[in-house]
């Protein structure tokens, strides 16, 4: 009954005129973030957030609106992948196996309307599973005091890091670039200056916007500078959009069986959508009984990695608001806003501030059927978009870069660090140094470190305190296996080669 | 190979400097158990060990944009640093027109295109940030005042 109660207030607030035309409006940017090649989920929340500032959102509708894009990106990221071969963000990279396969035996009206059918599936799922798991798994957080938390932490950026490069030392040192850079500004505990080197700009620390933007947009613009041209794949055309009723009802069961491997993948700290739809597409894959005719354009490949990760979207999002730790890239970004507002996630948000959560779950479950409309009617309008060209894409996601942190802060230095992220980030892609754990590292370094000095403190200097409970043991456990592991599994795990080059 | 020795060399020697900083950071007489200086430490201390292992353990070298690239990066870098230092004093749409031209030439080079591209996105996104968003940018910053 709680349950319904909490759900009937979250309609309440996300039901108003202003949340709604949010919603939609996120929706539509969303998708459209998302089906442009180069601009994925991450960097394209990214890059609205100061935006959402300037409007003068409050928390709920800013939290409306981000979502909204964040479900979006993860619907249209396919449509590239089905139509250009090329992912339009990073997880949809599965769906063009068997999309552009499909596309281009001449059924790219049918791969769009079941991939969006099969978002729908794995996106709504998701969100019921959030709306059942995040208040139990809240309640588990209350269990946690800081030990817990330092190991909690650590756990996501052992998982995250793990999965995300595939040498162990680049992603560790990741991380402690980004945690080195936390470090920068007034010392939470002593309110002393520590590595600002006499520059006032610094006192404040670097701002997580700032560093987001850089790693993710700014840098983007260098990686399409040296590829140019080569992006630009043969396109398939799209003659007539149909309902394809048959390949629907056949794979329904893989959709069902591909949520509930995103899900549980979402859920795990750091390792987010990519992984979500790799693994359904490999079990789809396995359980078939025509495994040769996947890769050449099955439905089933289709259906699978896109229920997977837009389920994983949804699964990501439980640890990201029950416990303040992001489980992918973009949910560290939706941390960076959370932070941002002035929110706390972690237990007291379910108690404190109840309509944020419940108004963000009713705005999801209005938000994917939103999606549903504007994917499967709607789709050739965005099929439309998808045919601007780089050389005004790119200029105009750094203008709104630099025109959205510039008013934020108003200050040049903001902008000269948001460039110097930006040769970071693009240096680290050439090197394969991964990103995410540098953000990871900026937005959690202060609490990481307070959550230790906490610890010691309540243990008077103690360190086998951080050992002590049940929990911390098991979150240290799975975090040394989530680091070592992938070391083993990679042979085991190694991604099919893209078809078609 | 190569690139990752000269990266964990780099990486070593900003990892040092980040612990000799660490050992200069001011401690607060009235310090807990762990004080200012203990995770930076730690931070330095394993990314001096990852540097190591790049030194050791480097990985095969990637693709290095050739010459003619490399000259678009580092103009485009310029470009970028050009229109930071000069959105205040001349305001949005003059910097904002030459640096999405200049970027868009760099990035497909025809030079109509660009020029029109430049101007289309300065104005569009001028008008998109001031009435929409309620951005408050200034058009032309200190070149006209009133």
């Amino acid at each position: 009954m709680e349950l319904f109660n909490n759900l009937a207030q979250g309609f309440a607030v996300a039901l108003t005129l202003s949340n709604l035309f949010l919603a939609v409006g996120g929706c539509f940017l969303g998708t459209i973030i998302g089906s442009l090649p180069g601009l994925g989920p991450s960097n394209g929340v990214a890059i609205l957030i100061p935006l959402a500032f300037t409007l003068g959102l409050d928390a709920t509708e800013a939290l409306v609106l981000m979502t909204s894009v964040y479900y979006g990106a993860m619907y249209g990221g396919r449509i590239s992948s089905i139509l250009l071969n090329i992912p339009g963000d990073e997880p949809a990279l599965m769906t063009t196996l068997d999309g552009y396969p499909m596309a281009k035996k001449g059924r790219a009206g049918d791969a769009l309307v079941l991939s969006g059918v099969a978002s729908f599936v794995g996106a709504l799922l998701a969100t019921v599973g959030l709306m059942l798991l995040a208040p139990i798994l809240a309640r588990i957080a209350y269990l946690f005091g800081p030990s817990e938390y330092f190991a909690l932490y650590l756990l996501a950026f052992c998982t995250l890091g793990g999965l995300a490069s595939r040498n162990q030392a680049k992603a560790a040192l990741a991380a402690m670039l980004g945690l080195g850079i936390a470090m920068i500004g007034l010392d939470n505990t002593t309110g002393l200056p520590r590595f600002t080197y006499g520059e006032m700009h610094l006192m404040d620390g670097v701002d997580f916007l700032v560093a987001i933007v850089g790693l993710f947009a700014v840098s983007e613009v260098f990686v399409f500078i040296e590829s140019h041209g080569k992006n630009s794949a043969i396109g398939v055309t799209l003659d007539k959009i149909t309902v394809p009723f048959r390949d629907i009802v056949r794979c329904f069961p893989a959709m069902l069986r591909a949520t509930g491997i995103g899900f549980v993948a979402g859920i795990l700290p750091g390792a987010g959508a990519s992984l979500g739809s790799f693994l359904a597409y490999m079990a789809e894959k396995s359980v078939a009984r025509d495994k040769d005719s996947f890769g050449t354009g099955n439905p089933r490949g289709v259906a699978a990695p896109e229920s997977g990760n837009n389920a994983a979207a949804g699964g990501a999002l439980v640890p990201m608001l029950t416990l303040g730790v992001p489980g992918s890239g973009t949910t560290a970004v939706l941390l960076a806003l959370l932070l941002t507002l002035n929110i706390t996630p972690g237990p007291l948000l379910f108690e404190e501030r109840p309509e944020v959560v419940w108004g963000l779950i009713a705005a999801l479950l209005i938000a994917n059927f939103v999606l549903l409309i504007m994917n499967v009617p709607m789709v050739r309008l965005f099929v439309t978009i998808l045919s601007v060209p780089p050389g005004v894409l790119l200029p105009g996601i750094m203008m709104v870069s630099f025109a959205g942190i510039y008013s934020l802060s108003g200050s040049a230095f903001d902008l000269v660090l948001m460039i110097i992220f930006g040769l970071l980030g693009y240096l680290c892609r050439k090197i394969d140094v991964p990103t995410v754990p540098i953000i990871l590292g900026i937005l959690l370094g202060n609490k990481m470190e307070d959550s230790l000095r906490r610890a010691m403190v309540i243990s008077d200097g103690d360190w086998t305190y951080l050992f002590s409970s049940g929990i911390s043991v098991g979150l240290w456990i799975a975090a040394i296996a989530g680091f070592v592991a992938p070391i083993f599994l990679r042979p085991l795990l190694k991604k099919p080669a893209q078809p078609g080059n | 190979m190569v690139s990752d020795r000269i990266f964990g060399l780099g990486i070593i020697f900003v990892a040092l400097f980040y612990l000799w900083s660490a050992a200069n950071i001011q401690i607060g007489f009235l310090s807990d158990p762990v004080g200012s200086r203990t995770f930076p430490y730690l931070i330095g201390g394993i990314a001096l060990l990852c540097a190591l292992v790049f030194v050791v353990r480097p990985d095969p070298d990637p693709v290095w944009p050739r010459l003619p690239t490399l000259v678009r990066i580092v103009a485009a870098i310029a470009v970028m640093y050009l229109f930071s230092q000069t959105l205040k004093p001349l305001g949005f749409i003059i910097p904002a027109a030459i640096a999405s031209g200049v970027l868009s030439y760099l990035i497909s080079p025809r030079l109509l295109a660009s020029a029109l591209t430049g101007i289309g996105l300065s104005i569009g996104l001028f008008i998109a940030f001031n009435s929409a968003l309620g951005l408050s940018l200034s058009p032309f910053g200190r070149l006209i005042t009133g």
